[in-house]
């Protein structure tokens, strides 16, 4: 459902990788914090399908790609550091508000 | 996979090699280009996993034996040391477990006056079996690019850098070798160096297969006696190269019309190939690569490097050293004649050492220089060395002329050596005495044939009036018989015609008898 407000992730993991497991729970975190459900995530294991990998052009695990709202943006890493990731899907102002 | 430069690039870069890698895209080759785009966002520790579920189907898929990770560093460099390592770990077991064999590049810090620059990522070199250090650097303002194997897992390797050259025809890497070429063909086959007196010098000219050194201060006829060299080479058939670092193909031509060295009807005929260079272009590795390039290529049984020294311009003196050593060992390998010429001066070689050290490798070395006496300067010659061949100990005078080159015999006297004018006075004197001696010898004879002459007709003379007294004294005895008949004869004549006798019947009448 891509509705105009809500925010569309593709996050990109390897199976049980602590990376890509951490980057899940810190998107969950995320979302639950500063989005209350204005969200969807889609979660692209590249161990199953890794032609998806070449199609998105993500080779790094894990990859967070924002889609909407524009621009999209495209974040590396398992997502610790929490004040990039906000600044980088432009909520860092939002935060700021609430 | 490119993580620096774009696969387009690297097979537009590859294309100018003569590599065709396009051709190659679909079945056999892959690309992934996987530059790290400069709006990428890192927000905590990432990890090689994804990639390594990329390549494992690509691999699967395409069966590929061979790998190539261009510029690793660009994308470990986003990680922090500790993790560089861990995922550099995470790659190397992949590579392993794969079987496959992979090619990793990744940048060094070159410090300067350092031959071993200092690795971005220090764990590479451990982490992998064999590394490869490729430098380039740049001596006395010439660029030099070198290589060096700096570890090899299980296997003995030349430690040494080698140069290598980026050309036309790909990447070339001198081969260092610390032992001579076992290949080599030893011959006891003769070539002519182009002058005929030399020949004999040397026992019958050059070997076949074998580097000679012409040295001599300038203006000594190096380059004369390379293109003598040159044109015997030709007259037998056989394809030459001439590389000049002097002059242009057509003054060389020139020049060596006026000693009656015709190399035009061959450069023409596609035998001779004369190419000019210019020393201080390229250092002397690629000057190196370049003439032998051009000797496969024209394939060429006789070379001409002259001078061989312009090598030895650029560049540091220990890679000009070893390139020339390549450079006599290639041609003894391959069967090549070389002659090369090297500029130096003075009347003594050995004393002085020869360019670069070169007269130490080659087989035959003749050095020319400059006689100054009584207002003359004149071109002298010496066998300085001669491999395997009986050669001349005499110093010969080189005498250029319209109508070639020759070797003069040089008058020592008194431990003096003289040549030029003075040789020929000594010649002429020498030669005028010997007529002289001529000139009296004939006159001489020419008397005595005279004295003979003389004898002769005076001898034929003594003959002819011994005939004449012969033969008055014969006359003289026949006149006096005559006298006494005649008388008698007379007397009865007259009696008879007188009448007072008859005339007797059937014969005369004895004179004196009664009638």
């Amino acid at each position: 459902m891509k509705t105009n407000g809500n925010f569309i992730f593709k996050l990109y993991v390897t199976g049980e990788a602590p990376n890509s497991i951490r980057a899940i729970g810190n998107l969950n975190d995320l979302c639950r914090d500063h989005l209350a459900g204005h969200h969807e995530i889609e979660i692209v294991d590249l161990l199953r399908d890794p032609q998806k990998a070449l199609e998105d052009e993500v080779l790094l695990t894990p990859t967070l790609v924002k889609l909407s709202p524009k621009p999209v943006r495209k974040i590396i890493g398992n997502l610790n550091d929490m004040a990039a990731v906000l600044k980088a899907i432009g909520l860092e102002a939002f935060r700021n508000e609430k | 996979m490119a993580f620096e430069e774009n696969s387009k690039r690297i097979m537009a870069n590859a294309s100018t090699f003569g590599w065709d890698l396009q051709k190659l895209v679909p079945g056999k080759l892959f690309f992934l280009d996987a530059q790290p785009s400069p709006d990428l966002i890192q927000a905590g520790d990432f990890d090689l996993n994804g990639m390594l579920a990329v390549l494992d189907a690509k691999v699967r898929a395409m069966g590929a034996r061979r790998i190539v990770f261009d510029s690793l560093d660009m994308l470990l460099n986003l990680l922090d040391t500790a993790t560089q390592q861990r995922e550099a770990n995470r790659l190397n077991e992949w590579i392993m477990k794969k079987e496959i064999t992979a090619i990793l590049t990744g940048k060094v810090e070159q410090e300067a006056g350092n031959n071993t620059g200092q690795y971005q990522n220090t764990f590479m070199p451990f982490m992998t079996d064999a590394v490869v250090e490729l430098n380039h650097r740049i001596v006395d303002g010439v660029s030099q690019r070198v290589l060096r194997l700096k570890k090899f897992r299980g296997s003995s390797f030349s430690e040494n850098e080698s140069p290598y050259v980026i050309g036309s025809r790909g990447f070339e890497v001198a081969e260092v070798s610390s032992f001579m070429a076992n290949a080599v063909k030893v011959t006891k086959e003769r070539v002519s160096s182009g002058v005929e007196r030399l020949d004999t010098m040397l026992g019958g000219g050059y070997y076949r297969g074998a580097s000679i050194l012409i040295t001599g201060a300038p203006g000594t006829a190096k380059s004369t006696l390379s293109g003598a060299f040159t044109q015997a080479a030709c007259a037998r058939g056989e394809r030459a190269l001439f590389v000049s670092f002097d002059s242009a193909p057509a003054e060389i031509i020139r020049n060596l019309e006026s000693v009656n060295i015709r190399l035009k009807r061959y450069e023409r005929s596609g035998q001779l190939r004369l190419v000019a260079a210019r020393a201080g272009s390229f250092n002397s590795e690629i000057h190196y690569l370049r003439i032998k390039n051009l000797a496969q290529e024209h394939q060429a049984r006789c070379l001409v490097v002259d001078p061989i020294s312009a090598l030895g311009k650029q560049g540091n003196e220990l890679t000009s050293q070893n390139v020339l050593e390549r450079l006599l060992d290639w041609t003894k390998a391959v069967g090549i004649t070389l002659v090369c010429t090297s500029l130096l001066g003075g009347n003594a070689p050995e004393a002085e050492g020869s360019a670069m050290q070169i007269s130490t490798n080659v087989d035959t070395w003749i050095h020319l220089n400059y006689l100054v006496r009584a207002g003359e300067r004149n071109r002298a010659l010496t066998i300085v060395k001669s491999r395997g061949t009986g050669h001349s100990n005499q110093v010969r005078e080189l005498v250029l002329k319209d109508s070639g080159i020759s070797l003069t015999d040089v008058y020592t006297v008194g431990g003096e050596v003289f040549m030029g004018t003075m040789r020929w006075e000594k010649e002429e004197a020498a030669l005028s005495d010997k007529k002289i001696q001529e000139a009296l010898a004939v006159r001489k004879l020419t008397s005595l044939k005279l004295a003979e002459a003389e004898l002769e007709v005076r001898a034929k003379a003594v003959q002819v009036e011994l005939e004449a007294t012969r033969q008055e004294k014969a006359f003289l005895a026949v006149s006096d018989r005559q006298t006494v008949t005649d008388s008698a004869d007379r007397v009865s004549q007259v009696r008879l015609l007188r009448g007072a006798d008859r005339f007797p019947k059937g014969r005369q009448r004895r004179p004196g008898s009664k009638p």
